[in-house]
């Protein structure tokens, strides 16, 4: 034993980025931007299936309209923290860690502007994890009112503890916020200050603006979200009285700060999610993305539209009929940026030569789920419908075709598109395609019910519901189990390619990228010299060189 | 392929956008079918708002939907083509009419969902003296007027809402009750209030839904327009029984709405059933772990308790 640890403290000593193949490189505090990325990939798609359990046991018990399978307590803790989880466990950090391995690689950067601060940001995910999965061992469990934690159920405290759920899901979201802010400090200065000689703005991937584009968000959401959070610790643990109205407290004024942060921070999760179509879509129809420079302004317009959107929320809370018509306004003008985005990937592929792989089936498969999620939004934009469907079943059917049909099989197209240049291996194709079927079915099984539900006047969060929702309460159920196994194929694709998947060379895609320029997965340093970037980023169609000195981004001793 | 359109193309995208539309418009129509029963003027309005948004909605999505189809289908390369797509950067002329396009069809959505939210007025008259509009006009929708031109209006009625409770209270003859009873064809108003966390009133056959906030008072406004029994629940998250939240609404005419006041009033006040309370009592799951709730509130003493008291 003596022996064994006297080792590993050698080996903990040896300079960790110079030895590609050591796995423990993931378990330290590396400051590799793609160690860090694959830390947060691996540390949130765990919570994802956490969050995933949290979800089927939710449609278990709304599987029959008594609540019979849980107490309503643990219901109410379950969708709780399946929102929570989902959010702040794995969308967030799953886009971080994709951005974060691939924005230096794509703006000819070796590494993120500050790489400690980075690695503390990543360390802190696993933290707020811990504490949030703690919640279920403290008297009374984990916090039960919902992700937004509106006061006054917020601030119950039926068990009368001083450490509670509720406080500690309040310190878990602090913490993230941290966490966020220092990722989006980092992210805004690397790609202001490190992108590569000749690495102008137009020409960046469209993914390294929709990076851009989401973290501005974080910088200026965030803060009100963090004040939200402090203001109702306060009311909960030293009796002031913010949001408390039996003190003379606004609850409404709580609404105010979450939503001001909680909706732009949609667009943090879609935002980099329409930077994977951007980039998948040309490379499997071979064509320049259309209209490039519009796609890239339209991501800062979003962002800037994000920021008066967040009154969509509260139609049917203590708003005056004047502010609904004003948000339903600027909402409804936040739909058109989008729709360019989504006309020019329609664009792109038509007309092209399409590879339907695993990469682009999930692209595809997204774009749609997004338009049918885009075509829900506007109603609910719009103040006298959404004042029926608001709080129902209908506004869950619309995000979660944003957050799964969109951002979850966008992340998956994600994955496989740079699993070769990560792992340095290809993935399967036949199970990609399995997984991608099953995904689509559960999907659209899943959450379509949901919308005729909402329709006919079934409210989100309950336990129990009338008889007449029963039927497609039954098929949604069974699109989550559905949901719930296609995972399997994908765990076994990534962990079994991971291992003995076949040799991947730097580009098997001949794709158009930085990224692809360099070896399979790349060296620490990512290029030996910096590369002058001498063209646009979506050269299919002519043949032209993306940098002046292709061959002397890598060490010439590394034979190809 | 897309500047140089010939008169060809231009019949192909014809013919396919006339098929789309009228598919569209077929949509559009079965959305009625997907709502509750039009139970209040203001439904009629919202109904018809949610048909036409489906009508476009469902033209932009099969639209979208036809076109990447046809790609996937026909646009594939061969097995050993490792050739490029043309090199076509974009088009100003379509990149202008796929903004403008959509921002024309957004405005028209905003000013038609404006022109309904103020037909409606659910939040009173008062609401119209801040917004500078005209006054309600739900009612004007209704196409027997004689039933509506009653000189005497209803009085105010105030729903009071605590967990998990609803009790309704009509305040000139001082009854209460567990059941909201409402006249037909009358413009009904509320006074919301909560006494301990946020609600909603929703009736889902009414379309109409406001939160209600401890600490204020809410005037809220609908119009029944047929007679029946519906559910109100609860809408807005209020903590462990938040589902049991229910209550029934009993729309009838003015005449059987009188007989109920005065047969009620003479009723000697009674204790209801509450679900959530009842549940507190004995309830025990398959799993479970006594984690701790708020404590319900005692079930109301009422003059009317609900004759359909049990929920799910």
């Amino acid at each position: 034993m003596t022996n064994l640890s006297v080792d590993a403290t050698a080996q903990v000593g040896q300079p960790l980025p110079g030895a590609p193949n050591n796995w423990k490189r993931f378990f330290s505090f590396s400051t590799d931007h793609k160690v860090i990325g694959i830390q947060y990939l691996v540390t949130s798609f765990f919570f994802f299936l956490v969050g995933g359990v949290f979800a089927m046991i939710i449609r278990g018990e709304l599987i029959t309209p008594e609540a019979d399978l849980l107490d309503r307590t643990v219901y109410n803790a379950m969708f709780t923290m399946h929102g929570t989880v989902m959010l702040f466990l794995w969308t967030f950090p799953s886009l971080v860690g994709l951005s974060n391995y691939l924005v230096p690689l794509m703006i000819g950067a070796k590494d993120m502007a500050f790489p400690r601060l980075n690695a503390a940001a990543f360390w802190m995910v696993p933290v707020f994890g811990v504490i949030l999965m703690a919640s279920f061992l403290v008297p009374g469990g984990p916090s039960q009112s919902g992700w937004w934690a509106y006061p006054p159920v917020s601030l119950q405290n039926p068990t009368g503890n001083f450490i509670n759920g509720q406080v500690l899901w309040i310190l878990a979201v602090a913490i993230s916020g941290v966490s966020s802010i220092m990722g989006a400090i980092n992210f805004v200065t690397t790609i202001v200050r490190m992108r590569a000689p000749g690495m102008t703005w137009f020409r960046m991937p469209a993914f390294v603006w929709t990076v851009f584009a989401a973290q501005i968000i974080q910088l200026f959401g965030l803060p009100a979200l963090t004040a939200g959070a402090v203001m109702l610790l306060l009311d909960i643990t030293v009796g002031t009285s913010f949001f408390d109205p039996a003190k003379g407290g606004d609850p409404v004024l709580f609404q105010h700060l979450f939503w001001f942060y909680s909706h732009p921070a949609v667009y943090v999760i879609i935002l980099p999610i329409f930077g994977i179509f951007s980039e998948i879509f040309p490379v499997y129809a071979r064509k320049p993305l259309f209209g490039y420079k519009v796609v890239a302004v339209s991501s800062l317009i979003i962002t800037g539209l994000s920021g008066i959107v967040w009154v969509h929320h509260m139609f049917a809370s203590g708003t005056p009929g004047w502010m609904r018509m004003v948000f339903m306004a600027t909402t409804m003008l936040i739909s058109v940026p989008t729709g360019i985005k989504v006309f020019a990937w329609v664009a792109t592929i038509w007309g092209g030569k399409l590879r339907l792989t695993t990469p682009m089936l999930f692209a595809l498969g997204g774009l749609t789920m997004f338009v049918f999620a885009g075509v829900t939004g506007i109603m609910l934009a719009s103040a006298p419908f959404d004042i029926h469907v608001n709080n129902t079943y209908f506004v869950v059917g619309h995000f979660h075709y944003v957050i799964y049909g969109a951002v979850v099989m966008g992340m998956y197209a994600a994955f496989y598109h740079w699993f070769p240049k990560m792992t340095g291996r290809m993935y399967s194709e036949g199970l990609g395609k399995l997984h991608f079927a099953l995904t689509l079915l559960g999907t659209n099984l899943n959450f379509l019910p949901m919308h005729p539900l909402g329709l006919q006047g079934m409210p989100r969060r309950v336990a129990s519901y009338d008889p007449e929702f029963a039927f497609w309460n039954v098929v949604a159920s069974i699109g989550a189990f559905l949901l719930g196994m296609s995972t399997l194929p994908f765990i076994l694709n990534m962990i079994g390619s991971w291992v003995q998947g076949e040799k991947a060379d730097k580009n098997p895609w001949r794709a158009i990228g930085l990224e692809w320029l360099v070896s399979s997965p790349p060296t620490p340093e990512n290029f030996e010299e910096l590369p002058i970037v001498v063209a646009e980023p979506y050269g299919y169609g002519k043949s032209e060189p993306l940098v002046a000195n292709a061959d002397k981004l890598e060490v010439a001793h590394e034979s190809r | 392929m897309m500047g140089r359109m010939n008169s060809r193309t231009v019949f192909t995208l014809g013919l396919v956008a006339i098929a789309l539309a009228l598919v569209s418009f077929w949509v559009g129509q079965q959305a009625y079918s997907w709502l509750p029963p039009q139970a209040s003027a203001e439904s009629i309005l919202v109904d018809q708002l949610f048909s036409f948004m489906v009508t476009i909605g469902a033209f932009i999505f099969l639209g979208v939907l036809g076109a990447l189809t046809y790609s996937a289908l026909f646009q594939r390369a061969g097995k050993y083509d490792a050739s490029d797509g043309p090199h076509i950067e974009g088009n100003v002329t379509l990149e202008v009419v796929w903004t403008a396009i959509p921002l024309v069809l957004v405005i028209w959505i905003a000013g038609y969902s404006y022109r309904t939210y103020d037909q409606m007025s659910i939040l009173g008259s008062m609401e119209h003296i801040h917004m500078g509009m005209a006054t309600a006009e739900a009612v004007s929708l209704i196409e027997d007027t004689d039933a509506i031109s009653e000189p005497e209006p209803v009085e105010q009625i105030d729903v009071y809402a605590r967990q998990w409770v609803w009790e309704f209270r009509y305040p000139q003859l001082n009854i209460t009750s567990t059941e909201l009873h409402v006249p037909n064809n009358q413009r009904i108003r509320l006074a919301l209030h909560s006494e301990d966390v946020l609600h909603g009133f929703f009736v889902p056959a009414f379309r109409v839904k406001q939160d209600v906030i401890p600490g204020q008072v809410i005037d809220f406004e609908f119009t029944p327009i047929r007679e029946g029994r519906y559910r109100l629940r609860d809408s807005q998250y209020s903590g462990t029984y938040f589902a049991a939240m229910q209550a029934d609404v009993v729309v009838e005419s003015p005449e059987d709405y009188q007989q109920w006041l005065s047969t009620t009033a003479t009723q000697p006040p009674v204790t209801a059933y509450n679900q959530a309370f009842d549940e507190h009592q004995r309830a025990h799951n398959f799993i479970s772990t006594g984690w701790k709730s708020v404590e319900p509130a005692p079930p109301p003493v009422v003059n009317y308790p609900s004759s359909q008291a049990s929920n799910p």
